[in-house]
């Protein structure tokens, strides 16, 4: 459902009028317009955007996790319009897995593979799903909030 | 006697549909690669089949120690993240900080916000051009460049006490008020600059050995660059006037009256033009906010965020305490979230921050342009030789630490 605040809104009015049930609230604050989007309908928002709305670039994917909330991660997709110098923010919440959207916007890969690295989201359909940053045999997901920051031994090689 | 010269024993047959190929590790260590990047060569010949960068040596855990830090001490990881612009991480964190946090920044800290911002464009591209320049065989502009880089570095001590690691800029105003006498330094380097840019283009553009590495090298068609996440001046240099100081100004950037340089060969050389132009633009805002310095304090007047002077603090109670509350229990910023976007020397640097209304962020996020335009290199060097991968990486800027955080 779209809230109240928002029907005025352009981008918000003209994605209620295609995909009405996708939209789980919005909000526009300090001038950034943030969508909640229904995880299993993401894609075809992203599509939405992407070819109805110029929102040529994906900026950034990224998470947030609620820890100890359920569904733990909030997924954070920022795009930008170049033509109409317009920036908007999409989110979905999901427990473990989403869609993988490097089938709408090529720039997702790396991103999205940095998101499973450090979080452990699963992106369904990703092209290259390994880890980008940590190493290949690394156990756990550092950006997980009861992942401890200090403290943490690492031995490289064949010592245990 | 037969003919037939007996294969050495290491020789394989090419598989049946493939052509004989090699994968050739390029990096961590090669010195092309500026930093630790590994990219993965699949070669047929002098031809680049497949590049598959591998990122990740230079992973500190910047995001995640931002999340055990007060939201004041962040600042000191933003330096870290990309060690050549470190005002522009400093300003980019400290801009959405105050957007969540409402506070009015007093028009003199800004302008020199945007000055230090420039001169540090000025500082992040000629380790660019020396570099680049290097990678290409003329080793001269190495040292021409990094001879004008450390005046830059010494205006940045004067101003902060570091010539890196700066933590000059902060949430809520400047670290300190700029030191007595300045302007002579900046003064001194606005008037001589000019002659070296000449200098640097009189050694470059008449040069056969540049021209032919740089010029109709890396070309990809502008709606992949966009596809891919590529901004900053290989955009512009592609023709697309994309830069956030004139699309979503911020810190009074739309007072200053500037050019954003474009070039449409979209090649390195009109990376390297594009660049070059920006450096002269660069120095025009330098002398714009020079000549126009408000007066005034460079603090926000906002007593529960903002350190007090060190005057104040030891003459008046509130002081005092406001100072004991901030430094032990930090700020609280209100709930909230928001991607503060600014143009650094290497393009979009966005950083998504997140409050939950303690005293420690919920989540920073730096959208790095390190990162997106590395994700472009296959695009751009597959299919090429060998010999043109170096000009292109060196076309692309990066800085591993951007990349890596």
């Amino acid at each position: 459902m779209l809230p109240e605040t928002l029907q005025e809104n352009e981008l918000a009015a003209a994605l209620a009028a295609v995909y009405p049930a996708a939209i789980i609230d919005g909000v526009l604050a300090h001038g950034e317009l943030t969508l909640h989007i229904e995880p299993d309908d993401i894609l075809a928002v992203l599509e939405f955007f992407k070819r109805q709305q110029k929102f040529e670039r994906l900026s950034t994917v990224t998470a947030v996790d609620r820890y100890p909330m359920e569904p733990r991660f909030e997924l954070v997709y920022h795009l930008q319009s170049v033509a109409r110098n317009l920036r908007i923010r999409l989110k979905a919440s999901v427990t473990a897995e989403i869609a993988s959207a490097t089938a709408v916007y090529a720039a997702a890969n790396w991103y999205e593979r940095e998101v499973f690295d450090l979080f452990g989201v699963v992106f369904s359909g990703h092209p290259n799903p390994k880890r980008i940053m940590m190493p290949d045999d690394w156990e756990g997901h550092p950006l997980r909030r009861d992942f401890p920051t200090h403290g943490f031994k690492y031995t490289y090689g064949e010592q245990k | 006697m037969s003919e037939t010269i007996t294969e050495p024993e290491l020789h394989h047959e090419p598989e049946a549909g493939s052509s004989r190929r090699m994968t050739l590790n390029m990096g961590p260590q090669h010195p092309s690669t500026h930093g630790v990047l590994r990219v993965v060569l699949e070669l047929d010949g002098e031809f680049i089949e497949k590049a598959t960068p591998e990122i990740g040596y230079l992973h500190t855990g910047i995001e995640k120690q931002c999340e055990a830090l007060n939201w004041q001490q962040v600042i000191t990881l933003t330096d870290r993240v990309d060690y050549l612009a470190n005002l522009s991480n400093n300003l980019c964190y400290s801009l959405a900080v105050e957007k969540l946090l409402g506070l009015e920044i007093p028009p003199k800290a800004q302008w020199l916000r945007v000055l230090l911002a420039e001169l540090t464009r000025i500082n992040s591209h000629l380790v660019w051009l020396g570099t680049h320049a290097l990678d290409m065989g003329a080793m001269t502009m190495f040292f021409l460049t990094f001879r004008e880089r450390e005046d830059l570095l010494r205006i940045f001590e004067m101003f902060s006490g570091q010539r890196l690691m700066t933590s000059y800029i902060r949430p809520g105003g400047l670290a300190l008020d700029p030191p007595r006498g300045w302007e002579k330094p900046v003064k001194a380097f606005l008037a001589d600059f000019p002659s070296k840019i000449d200098e640097y283009e009189s050694l470059l553009n008449a040069n056969p050995i540049w021209l032919r590495r740089t010029k109709g090298i890396g070309i990809l068609p502008v709606e992949e660059m966009l596809e891919v996440g590529i901004t900053g001046p290989l955009i512009r240099a592609a023709g697309i006037p994309m830069d956030a100081r004139k699309m979503t100004p911020y810190s009074s950037y739309e007072k200053f009256d500037f050019k954003v340089p474009t070039a449409t060969e979209n090649d390195v050389f009109a990376r390297y033009a594009v660049r070059m132009a920006e450096m002269r633009e660069s120095l025009k805002i330098v002398q714009q906010a020079l000549d126009g310095l408000p007066e005034g304090p460079t603090r926000a007047d906002a007593h529960r965020v903002v350190l007090p002077e060190r005057e104040k603090m030891k003459t008046q109670m509130e002081a005092l305490i406001y100072h004991f509350k901030i430094v032990t229990e930090g700020i609280a910023v209100p709930e909230g979230e928001i991607y503060q976007v600014v143009e650094s020397p290497r393009g979009e640097l966005g950083y998504y921050v997140v409050s939950d209304g303690s005293a420690k962020p919920l989540r920073v996020h730096m959208r790095t342009p390190s990162f997106a335009n590395l994700q472009g290199l296959p695009n751009l060097v597959e299919k090429r030789q060998i010999s043109d991968s170096i000009a292109i990486m060196g076309s692309l800027d990066f800085v591993l630490g951007d990349c890596d955080r």
